[in-house]
Protein backbone atom coordinates (compact mmCIF):
# COMPACT_ATOMS: atom_id res chain seq x y z
CA UNK A 1 0.00 0.00 0.00
CA UNK A 2 1.10 3.53 -0.69
CA UNK A 3 1.05 5.56 2.46
CA UNK A 4 2.46 8.85 1.11
CA UNK A 5 -0.32 11.43 1.40
CA UNK A 6 -0.01 13.29 -1.91
CA UNK A 7 0.05 10.24 -4.14
CA UNK A 8 -3.06 10.03 -6.23
CA UNK A 9 -5.31 7.03 -6.52
CA UNK A 10 -4.76 4.55 -9.35
CA UNK A 11 -8.07 5.53 -10.88
CA UNK A 12 -6.97 9.10 -11.64
CA UNK A 13 -6.49 10.18 -15.25
CA UNK A 14 -2.94 9.65 -16.53
CA UNK A 15 -0.67 12.68 -16.75
CA UNK A 16 1.74 11.28 -19.33
CA UNK A 17 0.86 8.71 -21.97
CA UNK A 18 3.31 7.16 -24.39
CA UNK A 19 1.65 5.15 -27.11
CA UNK A 20 3.54 2.59 -29.19
CA UNK A 21 6.73 4.61 -29.42
CA UNK A 22 9.23 3.23 -31.91
CA UNK A 23 12.53 4.81 -32.81
CA UNK A 24 14.74 3.66 -35.65
CA UNK A 25 18.09 5.24 -36.51
CA UNK A 26 19.44 5.00 -40.04
CA UNK A 27 22.85 3.50 -39.27
CA UNK A 28 25.86 2.91 -41.55
CA UNK A 29 25.16 -0.82 -41.74
CA UNK A 30 21.40 -0.71 -41.91
CA UNK A 31 18.77 0.64 -39.54
CA UNK A 32 19.16 0.37 -35.76
CA UNK A 33 16.06 -0.29 -33.69
CA UNK A 34 16.39 1.83 -30.55
CA UNK A 35 12.80 1.46 -29.35
CA UNK A 36 10.23 -1.12 -30.33
CA UNK A 37 6.60 -0.22 -29.61
CA UNK A 38 7.01 1.10 -26.09
CA UNK A 39 3.81 2.11 -24.31
CA UNK A 40 3.68 3.58 -20.85
CA UNK A 41 1.35 5.76 -18.83
CA UNK A 42 2.12 7.71 -15.72
CA UNK A 43 -0.21 9.28 -13.19
CA UNK A 44 0.34 12.61 -11.51
CA UNK A 45 2.65 12.15 -8.53
CA UNK A 46 3.71 8.67 -9.54
CA UNK A 47 7.37 7.63 -9.37
CA UNK A 48 8.25 5.42 -12.33
CA UNK A 49 11.73 4.04 -12.91
CA UNK A 50 13.01 2.66 -16.17
CA UNK A 51 15.78 0.18 -15.53
CA UNK A 52 17.86 -1.66 -18.07
CA UNK A 53 21.35 -2.20 -19.43
CA UNK A 54 23.16 0.28 -21.68
CA UNK A 55 21.71 0.36 -25.14
CA UNK A 56 18.18 -0.64 -24.14
CA UNK A 57 16.88 2.71 -25.36
CA UNK A 58 16.02 4.14 -21.96
CA UNK A 59 17.76 7.46 -22.62
CA UNK A 60 16.13 7.65 -26.05
CA UNK A 61 12.82 7.07 -24.33
CA UNK A 62 13.48 9.98 -21.98
CA UNK A 63 14.48 12.30 -24.81
CA UNK A 64 11.26 11.45 -26.62
CA UNK A 65 9.25 11.85 -23.42
CA UNK A 66 10.75 15.34 -23.02
CA UNK A 67 9.80 16.24 -26.58
CA UNK A 68 13.49 16.85 -27.30
CA UNK A 69 13.69 14.01 -29.82
CA UNK A 70 11.04 12.73 -32.17
CA UNK A 71 9.88 9.16 -32.33
CA UNK A 72 9.76 7.35 -35.66
CA UNK A 73 6.30 6.04 -34.83
CA UNK A 74 3.79 6.47 -32.03
CA UNK A 75 2.95 9.53 -29.97
CA UNK A 76 3.06 11.08 -26.52
CA UNK A 77 0.23 12.84 -24.77
CA UNK A 78 0.36 15.07 -21.73
CA UNK A 79 -3.02 15.50 -20.08
CA UNK A 80 -4.53 14.06 -23.28
CA UNK A 81 -2.85 16.66 -25.53
CA UNK A 82 -0.48 15.42 -28.22
CA UNK A 83 3.08 16.70 -27.84
CA UNK A 84 4.99 17.76 -30.96
CA UNK A 85 7.65 20.11 -29.54
CA UNK A 86 9.97 20.36 -26.54
CA UNK A 87 7.88 20.12 -23.37
CA UNK A 88 8.20 22.97 -20.88
CA UNK A 89 5.95 21.52 -18.16
CA UNK A 90 8.89 19.70 -16.64
CA UNK A 91 12.24 19.78 -14.93
CA UNK A 92 15.12 17.73 -16.30
CA UNK A 93 18.13 16.35 -14.47
CA UNK A 94 20.81 14.85 -16.70
CA UNK A 95 23.58 12.44 -15.74
CA UNK A 96 25.96 15.36 -16.12
CA UNK A 97 24.95 18.28 -13.90
CA UNK A 98 24.90 20.73 -16.88
CA UNK A 99 25.44 23.75 -14.64
CA UNK A 100 26.50 26.98 -16.31
CA UNK A 101 30.01 27.52 -15.02
CA UNK A 102 29.73 31.32 -15.12
CA UNK A 103 26.75 31.32 -12.76
CA UNK A 104 26.82 30.68 -9.02
CA UNK A 105 24.78 27.85 -7.49
CA UNK A 106 21.94 30.26 -6.74
CA UNK A 107 22.10 31.89 -10.17
CA UNK A 108 22.03 28.46 -11.81
CA UNK A 109 18.83 27.59 -9.96
CA UNK A 110 17.45 31.02 -10.80
CA UNK A 111 18.06 30.50 -14.53
CA UNK A 112 14.86 28.47 -14.62
CA UNK A 113 12.96 31.34 -12.97
CA UNK A 114 14.49 33.92 -15.32
CA UNK A 115 13.66 31.77 -18.36
CA UNK A 116 10.04 31.39 -17.24
CA UNK A 117 9.71 35.05 -16.26
CA UNK A 118 8.64 34.11 -12.75
CA UNK A 119 8.44 36.70 -9.97
CA UNK A 120 12.17 36.89 -9.24
CA UNK A 121 11.92 37.94 -5.59
CA UNK A 122 9.67 35.05 -4.67
CA UNK A 123 11.68 32.69 -6.85
CA UNK A 124 14.91 33.65 -5.14
CA UNK A 125 13.42 32.95 -1.72
CA UNK A 126 12.29 29.59 -3.02
CA UNK A 127 15.66 28.85 -4.63
CA UNK A 128 17.43 29.59 -1.35
CA UNK A 129 15.00 27.35 0.56
CA UNK A 130 15.52 24.55 -1.95
CA UNK A 131 19.31 24.82 -1.72
CA UNK A 132 19.13 24.73 2.07
CA UNK A 133 16.81 21.72 1.95
CA UNK A 134 19.40 19.71 0.00
CA UNK A 135 22.18 20.68 2.41
CA UNK A 136 23.79 23.48 0.39
CA UNK A 137 23.43 26.24 2.97
CA UNK A 138 26.45 28.52 2.62
CA UNK A 139 27.19 27.42 -0.95
CA UNK A 140 24.65 29.68 -2.68
CA UNK A 141 27.28 32.03 -4.05
CA UNK A 142 29.86 29.43 -5.02
CA UNK A 143 30.66 28.79 -8.66
CA UNK A 144 30.28 25.18 -9.90
CA UNK A 145 34.04 24.68 -10.10
CA UNK A 146 34.28 24.86 -6.29
CA UNK A 147 31.45 22.37 -5.69
CA UNK A 148 31.84 18.59 -5.47
CA UNK A 149 30.11 16.28 -7.94
CA UNK A 150 27.33 15.49 -5.48
CA UNK A 151 26.77 19.18 -4.70
CA UNK A 152 26.55 20.07 -8.39
CA UNK A 153 23.93 17.38 -8.93
CA UNK A 154 21.97 18.75 -5.95
CA UNK A 155 22.04 22.22 -7.50
CA UNK A 156 20.78 20.81 -10.78
CA UNK A 157 17.94 19.04 -8.92
CA UNK A 158 17.00 22.35 -7.30
CA UNK A 159 17.02 23.97 -10.74
CA UNK A 160 14.65 21.29 -12.01
CA UNK A 161 12.24 21.88 -9.12
CA UNK A 162 12.10 25.64 -8.55
CA UNK A 163 9.07 26.08 -10.84
CA UNK A 164 7.27 23.16 -9.18
CA UNK A 165 6.83 21.21 -12.42
CA UNK A 166 4.18 18.48 -12.66
CA UNK A 167 6.84 16.22 -14.18
CA UNK A 168 10.47 15.54 -13.37
CA UNK A 169 12.65 13.65 -15.84
CA UNK A 170 15.89 12.22 -14.51
CA UNK A 171 18.40 10.49 -16.77
CA UNK A 172 20.76 8.44 -14.60
CA UNK A 173 21.15 11.45 -12.32
CA UNK A 174 23.35 9.69 -9.78
CA UNK A 175 25.36 7.62 -12.26
CA UNK A 176 28.55 9.64 -11.91
CA UNK A 177 28.56 9.78 -8.09
CA UNK A 178 30.19 7.59 -5.45
CA UNK A 179 27.94 5.12 -3.65
CA UNK A 180 27.63 6.98 -0.32
CA UNK A 181 26.68 10.22 -2.08
CA UNK A 182 24.21 8.24 -4.18
CA UNK A 183 22.54 6.82 -1.06
CA UNK A 184 22.18 10.29 0.41
CA UNK A 185 20.78 11.76 -2.80
CA UNK A 186 18.34 8.88 -3.17
CA UNK A 187 17.07 9.61 0.35
CA UNK A 188 16.88 13.33 -0.41
CA UNK A 189 15.01 12.68 -3.63
CA UNK A 190 12.48 10.49 -1.82
CA UNK A 191 11.85 13.23 0.72
CA UNK A 192 11.55 15.91 -1.97
CA UNK A 193 9.07 13.78 -3.91
CA UNK A 194 6.99 13.09 -0.80
CA UNK A 195 6.53 16.85 -0.36
CA UNK A 196 4.99 17.44 -3.79
CA UNK A 197 2.95 15.63 -6.42
CA UNK A 198 5.52 15.50 -9.18
CA UNK A 199 5.42 12.61 -11.63
CA UNK A 200 9.02 11.42 -11.77
CA UNK A 201 10.35 9.43 -14.70
CA UNK A 202 13.64 8.07 -13.44
CA UNK A 203 16.09 6.42 -15.82
CA UNK A 204 18.69 4.23 -14.13
CA UNK A 205 20.74 1.08 -14.48
CA UNK A 206 20.74 0.49 -10.74
CA UNK A 207 18.16 -2.10 -9.69
CA UNK A 208 18.43 -1.07 -6.02
CA UNK A 209 17.78 2.61 -6.82
CA UNK A 210 14.79 1.72 -8.98
CA UNK A 211 13.17 -0.52 -6.34
CA UNK A 212 13.93 1.90 -3.53
CA UNK A 213 12.42 4.97 -5.15
CA UNK A 214 9.62 3.71 -7.35
CA UNK A 215 5.94 3.03 -7.31
CA UNK A 216 6.48 1.15 -10.53
CA UNK A 217 9.60 -0.22 -12.22
CA UNK A 218 9.72 -0.64 -15.98
CA UNK A 219 12.29 -3.27 -16.98
CA UNK A 220 13.66 -2.77 -20.48
CA UNK A 221 15.81 -5.10 -22.56
CA UNK A 222 18.00 -4.11 -25.52
CA UNK A 223 18.17 -4.92 -29.23
CA UNK A 224 15.51 -3.79 -29.86
CA UNK A 225 14.77 -1.66 -26.80
CA UNK A 226 11.45 -2.76 -25.42
CA UNK A 227 9.55 -3.12 -22.18
CA UNK A 228 9.98 -6.61 -20.82
CA UNK A 229 8.16 -6.35 -17.53
CA UNK A 230 6.35 -3.83 -15.33
CA UNK A 231 6.66 -4.36 -11.59
CA UNK A 232 4.57 -2.55 -8.98
CA UNK A 233 6.67 -1.87 -5.89
CA UNK A 234 4.43 -2.26 -2.89
CA UNK A 235 6.69 -1.15 -0.05
CA UNK A 236 5.62 1.32 2.65
CA UNK A 237 6.93 4.89 2.52
CA UNK A 238 9.07 6.55 3.65
CA UNK A 239 11.51 3.83 2.77
CA UNK A 240 14.72 3.48 4.76
CA UNK A 241 18.16 2.26 3.75
CA UNK A 242 17.70 -0.66 6.14
CA UNK A 243 14.71 -1.81 4.08
CA UNK A 244 17.10 -2.69 1.30
CA UNK A 245 18.02 -5.74 3.41
CA UNK A 246 14.39 -6.81 3.85
CA UNK A 247 13.05 -9.98 2.16
CA UNK A 248 10.39 -8.00 0.24
CA UNK A 249 13.02 -5.69 -1.23
CA UNK A 250 15.21 -8.65 -2.12
CA UNK A 251 12.22 -10.31 -3.79
CA UNK A 252 11.72 -7.29 -6.10
CA UNK A 253 15.42 -7.06 -6.91
CA UNK A 254 15.50 -10.76 -7.73
CA UNK A 255 12.52 -10.41 -10.03
CA UNK A 256 14.25 -7.68 -12.04
CA UNK A 257 17.51 -9.58 -12.03
CA UNK A 258 15.58 -12.63 -13.21
CA UNK A 259 14.50 -10.77 -16.34
CA UNK A 260 18.10 -9.87 -17.20
CA UNK A 261 19.25 -13.46 -16.53
CA UNK A 262 16.46 -14.91 -18.63
CA UNK A 263 17.30 -12.60 -21.56
CA UNK A 264 21.00 -13.44 -21.36
CA UNK A 265 21.95 -9.85 -20.45
CA UNK A 266 23.56 -11.29 -17.33
CA UNK A 267 25.16 -14.72 -17.31
CA UNK A 268 25.96 -16.69 -14.17
CA UNK B 1 65.73 12.20 16.12
CA UNK B 2 62.92 10.46 14.33
CA UNK B 3 61.44 9.55 17.68
CA UNK B 4 61.59 13.14 18.82
CA UNK B 5 59.74 14.36 15.76
CA UNK B 6 56.95 11.84 16.02
CA UNK B 7 56.66 12.52 19.73
CA UNK B 8 56.39 16.23 19.06
CA UNK B 9 53.68 15.64 16.51
CA UNK B 10 51.54 13.60 18.85
CA UNK B 11 51.67 16.47 21.30
CA UNK B 12 50.33 19.00 18.80
CA UNK B 13 46.57 19.54 18.89
CA UNK B 14 44.72 19.64 15.58
CA UNK B 15 44.30 23.42 15.95
CA UNK B 16 48.07 23.81 16.22
CA UNK B 17 48.61 21.62 13.16
CA UNK B 18 46.00 23.63 11.35
CA UNK B 19 47.75 26.89 12.20
CA UNK B 20 51.12 25.50 11.15
CA UNK B 21 49.78 24.26 7.80
CA UNK B 22 48.07 27.59 7.21
CA UNK B 23 51.25 29.51 7.94
CA UNK B 24 53.33 27.23 5.77
CA UNK B 25 50.89 27.58 2.89
CA UNK B 26 50.75 31.34 3.24
CA UNK B 27 54.55 31.57 3.35
CA UNK B 28 54.81 29.37 0.26
CA UNK B 29 52.30 31.50 -1.64
CA UNK B 30 54.21 34.68 -0.72
CA UNK B 31 57.45 33.03 -1.87
CA UNK B 32 55.84 32.01 -5.16
CA UNK B 33 54.50 35.50 -5.74
CA UNK B 34 57.90 37.04 -5.05
CA UNK B 35 59.55 34.51 -7.36
CA UNK B 36 57.08 35.41 -10.11
CA UNK B 37 58.31 39.00 -10.02
CA UNK B 38 61.93 38.59 -8.99
CA UNK B 39 63.01 35.78 -11.34
CA UNK B 40 61.98 37.43 -14.62
CA UNK B 41 63.71 40.64 -13.51
CA UNK B 42 66.86 38.71 -12.61
CA UNK B 43 66.88 36.87 -15.92
CA UNK B 44 66.33 40.09 -17.88
CA UNK B 45 69.06 41.87 -15.93
CA UNK B 46 71.48 39.00 -16.52
CA UNK B 47 70.73 39.02 -20.25
CA UNK B 48 71.22 42.78 -20.51
CA UNK B 49 74.46 42.62 -18.56
CA UNK B 50 75.73 39.78 -20.75
CA UNK B 51 74.77 41.74 -23.86
CA UNK B 52 76.51 44.88 -22.65
CA UNK B 53 79.70 43.01 -21.69
CA UNK B 54 79.65 40.85 -24.81
CA UNK B 55 79.43 43.84 -27.11
CA UNK B 56 82.39 45.53 -25.40
CA UNK B 57 84.44 42.35 -25.15
CA UNK B 58 83.99 41.50 -28.85
CA UNK B 59 84.30 45.17 -29.94
CA UNK B 60 81.11 45.01 -32.01
CA UNK B 61 80.57 48.35 -33.77
CA UNK B 62 77.58 50.31 -32.45
CA UNK B 63 75.90 50.53 -35.89
CA UNK B 64 75.84 46.72 -36.05
CA UNK B 65 74.76 45.84 -32.56
CA UNK B 66 74.58 48.58 -29.93
CA UNK B 67 74.89 47.76 -26.21
CA UNK B 68 71.81 48.31 -24.01
CA UNK B 69 73.33 51.44 -22.48
CA UNK B 70 73.53 53.13 -25.90
CA UNK B 71 69.95 52.09 -26.73
CA UNK B 72 68.68 53.53 -23.46
CA UNK B 73 70.56 56.79 -23.89
CA UNK B 74 69.24 57.05 -27.46
CA UNK B 75 65.70 56.43 -26.17
CA UNK B 76 66.15 59.17 -23.56
CA UNK B 77 67.60 61.60 -26.12
CA UNK B 78 64.71 60.92 -28.51
CA UNK B 79 61.93 60.49 -25.97
CA UNK B 80 59.69 63.15 -27.50
CA UNK B 81 59.94 61.65 -30.96
CA UNK B 82 59.36 58.11 -29.66
CA UNK B 83 56.30 59.12 -27.64
CA UNK B 84 54.78 61.04 -30.56
CA UNK B 85 55.32 58.15 -32.99
CA UNK B 86 54.03 55.67 -30.40
CA UNK B 87 50.83 57.67 -30.21
CA UNK B 88 50.43 57.59 -34.02
CA UNK B 89 51.02 53.83 -34.11
CA UNK B 90 48.74 53.22 -31.12
CA UNK B 91 45.87 54.98 -32.86
CA UNK B 92 46.41 52.79 -35.96
CA UNK B 93 46.61 49.60 -33.87
CA UNK B 94 43.51 50.38 -31.80
CA UNK B 95 41.48 51.54 -34.81
CA UNK B 96 42.42 48.38 -36.73
CA UNK B 97 41.60 46.26 -33.70
CA UNK B 98 38.27 48.00 -33.15
CA UNK B 99 37.29 47.41 -36.79
CA UNK B 100 38.35 43.76 -36.42
CA UNK B 101 35.99 43.35 -33.46
CA UNK B 102 33.12 45.31 -34.97
CA UNK B 103 33.32 43.34 -38.22
CA UNK B 104 34.63 40.01 -36.89
CA UNK B 105 32.14 39.27 -34.13
CA UNK B 106 28.93 40.02 -36.06
CA UNK B 107 30.40 38.12 -39.03
CA UNK B 108 30.99 35.16 -36.71
CA UNK B 109 27.42 35.41 -35.37
CA UNK B 110 26.11 35.41 -38.94
CA UNK B 111 28.29 32.45 -39.93
CA UNK B 112 27.02 30.56 -36.92
CA UNK B 113 23.40 31.53 -37.41
CA UNK B 114 22.97 30.95 -41.16
CA UNK B 115 24.67 27.83 -42.53
CA UNK B 116 24.10 28.98 -46.12
CA UNK B 117 25.87 32.26 -45.38
CA UNK B 118 28.65 30.31 -43.75
CA UNK B 119 29.08 28.07 -46.80
CA UNK B 120 29.31 31.04 -49.16
CA UNK B 121 31.53 33.22 -46.98
CA UNK B 122 33.91 30.64 -45.55
CA UNK B 123 35.96 30.02 -48.72
CA UNK B 124 36.36 33.79 -49.14
CA UNK B 125 37.45 34.10 -45.55
CA UNK B 126 40.02 31.35 -45.90
CA UNK B 127 41.44 32.84 -49.09
CA UNK B 128 41.61 36.26 -47.44
CA UNK B 129 43.89 34.59 -44.90
CA UNK B 130 45.99 32.74 -47.45
CA UNK B 131 46.56 35.98 -49.37
CA UNK B 132 49.83 37.63 -48.27
CA UNK B 133 48.66 40.94 -46.85
CA UNK B 134 52.06 42.56 -47.12
CA UNK B 135 51.72 42.14 -50.88
CA UNK B 136 48.44 44.07 -51.09
CA UNK B 137 49.61 46.78 -48.71
CA UNK B 138 51.06 48.94 -51.55
CA UNK B 139 47.68 48.77 -53.26
CA UNK B 140 46.05 50.31 -50.19
CA UNK B 141 48.58 53.12 -50.37
CA UNK B 142 47.59 53.75 -53.99
CA UNK B 143 43.92 53.77 -53.05
CA UNK B 144 43.97 55.59 -49.72
CA UNK B 145 47.20 57.53 -49.68
CA UNK B 146 49.68 57.78 -46.81
CA UNK B 147 47.23 58.58 -44.02
CA UNK B 148 45.61 56.54 -41.28
CA UNK B 149 43.20 54.49 -43.40
CA UNK B 150 45.58 52.08 -45.18
CA UNK B 151 47.29 51.18 -41.87
CA UNK B 152 43.98 50.56 -40.17
CA UNK B 153 42.87 48.41 -43.10
CA UNK B 154 46.01 46.30 -43.05
CA UNK B 155 45.85 45.91 -39.26
CA UNK B 156 42.23 44.87 -39.66
CA UNK B 157 42.96 42.40 -42.47
CA UNK B 158 45.64 40.70 -40.43
CA UNK B 159 43.85 40.79 -37.06
CA UNK B 160 40.19 39.97 -37.70
CA UNK B 161 40.54 36.33 -38.74
CA UNK B 162 41.29 34.79 -35.30
CA UNK B 163 38.35 36.69 -33.83
CA UNK B 164 35.96 35.23 -36.40
CA UNK B 165 37.29 31.67 -36.15
CA UNK B 166 37.42 31.60 -32.36
CA UNK B 167 33.98 33.14 -31.98
CA UNK B 168 32.41 30.64 -34.39
CA UNK B 169 34.19 27.79 -32.62
CA UNK B 170 33.07 29.04 -29.21
CA UNK B 171 29.45 29.36 -30.29
CA UNK B 172 29.39 25.96 -31.95
CA UNK B 173 31.11 23.98 -29.22
CA UNK B 174 28.48 23.64 -26.54
CA UNK B 175 27.27 20.58 -24.66
CA UNK B 176 24.08 19.35 -26.24
CA UNK B 177 22.49 19.06 -22.80
CA UNK B 178 22.77 22.81 -22.26
CA UNK B 179 20.62 23.36 -25.32
CA UNK B 180 18.16 20.68 -24.21
CA UNK B 181 17.97 22.41 -20.86
CA UNK B 182 17.22 25.74 -22.53
CA UNK B 183 14.46 24.12 -24.61
CA UNK B 184 12.87 22.53 -21.56
CA UNK B 185 12.84 25.94 -19.90
CA UNK B 186 11.04 27.41 -22.89
CA UNK B 187 13.86 29.85 -23.70
CA UNK B 188 13.53 31.61 -27.04
CA UNK B 189 16.46 31.18 -29.41
CA UNK B 190 17.50 34.79 -28.74
CA UNK B 191 17.48 34.23 -24.96
CA UNK B 192 19.32 30.93 -25.39
CA UNK B 193 21.96 32.86 -27.29
CA UNK B 194 22.12 35.67 -24.74
CA UNK B 195 22.01 33.57 -21.57
CA UNK B 196 23.77 30.39 -22.63
CA UNK B 197 25.56 30.33 -25.98
CA UNK B 198 27.32 33.67 -25.77
CA UNK B 199 28.64 33.34 -22.19
CA UNK B 200 29.60 29.77 -23.05
CA UNK B 201 31.65 31.10 -26.00
CA UNK B 202 33.37 33.90 -24.06
CA UNK B 203 36.58 32.00 -23.18
CA UNK B 204 37.05 31.11 -26.83
CA UNK B 205 36.17 34.64 -28.00
CA UNK B 206 38.76 36.10 -25.66
CA UNK B 207 41.36 33.62 -26.88
CA UNK B 208 40.75 35.07 -30.35
CA UNK B 209 40.83 38.65 -29.08
CA UNK B 210 44.21 38.05 -27.45
CA UNK B 211 45.76 36.62 -30.60
CA UNK B 212 44.27 39.48 -32.58
CA UNK B 213 45.69 42.31 -30.55
CA UNK B 214 49.25 41.10 -31.17
CA UNK B 215 48.46 40.75 -34.89
CA UNK B 216 47.01 44.28 -35.00
CA UNK B 217 50.40 45.59 -33.84
CA UNK B 218 52.11 43.70 -36.68
CA UNK B 219 49.53 45.02 -39.16
CA UNK B 220 50.01 48.66 -38.20
CA UNK B 221 53.79 48.37 -38.49
CA UNK B 222 53.54 46.65 -41.88
CA UNK B 223 51.30 49.50 -43.03
CA UNK B 224 53.84 52.07 -41.91
CA UNK B 225 56.71 50.20 -43.58
CA UNK B 226 54.93 50.21 -46.92
CA UNK B 227 53.57 53.71 -47.05
CA UNK B 228 54.07 55.72 -43.92
CA UNK B 229 54.86 59.30 -43.07
CA UNK B 230 54.80 58.74 -39.34
CA UNK B 231 54.58 56.14 -36.60
CA UNK B 232 57.11 53.82 -35.00
CA UNK B 233 57.31 51.60 -38.10
CA UNK B 234 58.17 54.60 -40.24
CA UNK B 235 60.76 55.75 -37.67
CA UNK B 236 62.35 52.29 -37.79
CA UNK B 237 62.80 52.69 -41.54
CA UNK B 238 64.27 56.18 -41.10
CA UNK B 239 66.63 55.06 -38.34
CA UNK B 240 67.68 52.11 -40.46
CA UNK B 241 68.35 54.36 -43.43
CA UNK B 242 70.58 56.68 -41.36
CA UNK B 243 72.36 53.75 -39.69
CA UNK B 244 71.07 54.97 -36.30
CA UNK B 245 70.93 51.45 -34.90
CA UNK B 246 70.47 52.47 -31.24
CA UNK B 247 67.32 54.42 -32.19
CA UNK B 248 66.15 51.45 -34.26
CA UNK B 249 66.48 49.21 -31.20
CA UNK B 250 64.73 51.81 -29.05
CA UNK B 251 61.85 51.83 -31.53
CA UNK B 252 61.60 48.04 -31.50
CA UNK B 253 61.59 48.15 -27.69
CA UNK B 254 58.80 50.72 -27.75
CA UNK B 255 56.72 48.58 -30.14
CA UNK B 256 57.20 45.55 -27.90
CA UNK B 257 56.10 47.57 -24.87
CA UNK B 258 52.99 48.73 -26.74
CA UNK B 259 52.13 45.16 -27.75
CA UNK B 260 52.51 43.86 -24.19
CA UNK B 261 50.49 46.77 -22.77
CA UNK B 262 47.56 46.21 -25.15
CA UNK B 263 47.67 42.48 -24.50
CA UNK B 264 47.46 43.12 -20.76
CA UNK B 265 44.47 45.37 -21.24
CA UNK B 266 42.65 42.63 -23.18
CA UNK B 267 43.57 40.08 -20.53
CA UNK B 268 42.35 42.38 -17.78
CA UNK B 269 39.04 42.86 -19.61
CA UNK B 270 38.77 39.09 -19.89
CA UNK B 271 39.23 38.68 -16.17
CA UNK B 272 36.62 41.34 -15.48
CA UNK B 273 34.15 39.66 -17.86
CA UNK B 274 34.70 36.19 -16.43
CA UNK B 275 35.17 36.52 -12.67
CA UNK B 276 34.25 32.84 -12.24
CA UNK B 277 37.43 31.69 -13.91
CA UNK B 278 40.34 31.03 -11.61
CA UNK B 279 42.90 32.10 -14.17
CA UNK B 280 42.60 33.75 -17.54
CA UNK B 281 42.39 31.11 -20.25
CA UNK B 282 45.59 30.97 -22.20
CA UNK B 283 48.42 33.44 -21.92
CA UNK B 284 50.92 35.15 -24.15
CA UNK B 285 52.68 31.79 -24.36
CA UNK B 286 49.67 29.98 -25.79
CA UNK B 287 48.77 32.89 -28.06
Amino acid sequence: MNLAPVRTSPGAAPYLEMENLSKVYAGEDGPVRALDRVSLTQRRGEFVSVVGPSGCGKSTLMMIAAGLASSSEGRILVESKVIDAARTDLGIVFQNHVLLEWRTALENVMLQAVARKMDLKAAERRARDLLVSVGLKGFENKYPRSLSGGMKQRVSICRALIHDPPQLLMDEPFGALDSLTRDQLVLDLQRICSERSTAVLFITHSIAEAVFLSDRVIVMTPRPGKIDRVIEIDLPRPRTLAMRESPEFAQYSREILGVFLARGILKE
Amino acid sequence: MVDMVSKDQTLLSIEQVERRVQEQTRAKRARDRRAEIVYPILVAAALLAGWELGVYALRVPVYLFPPPSRIISSAIANWELLLRESWTTSVEILAGYAVSIVVGIPLAFAIFRWPVFSKSVYPLLISSQAMPKVAVAPLFVVWFGFGLIPKVLIAFLIAFFPIVINTVMGLASIEREKIYLAQSMGLSSFDTFRLIRLPNALPSIFAGLKISITLAVVGAVVGEFVGGDGGLGYQLMVANGSMDTPLLFAGVGMLTALGVLFFWIVELTERLCMPHQEKASGSIGSA
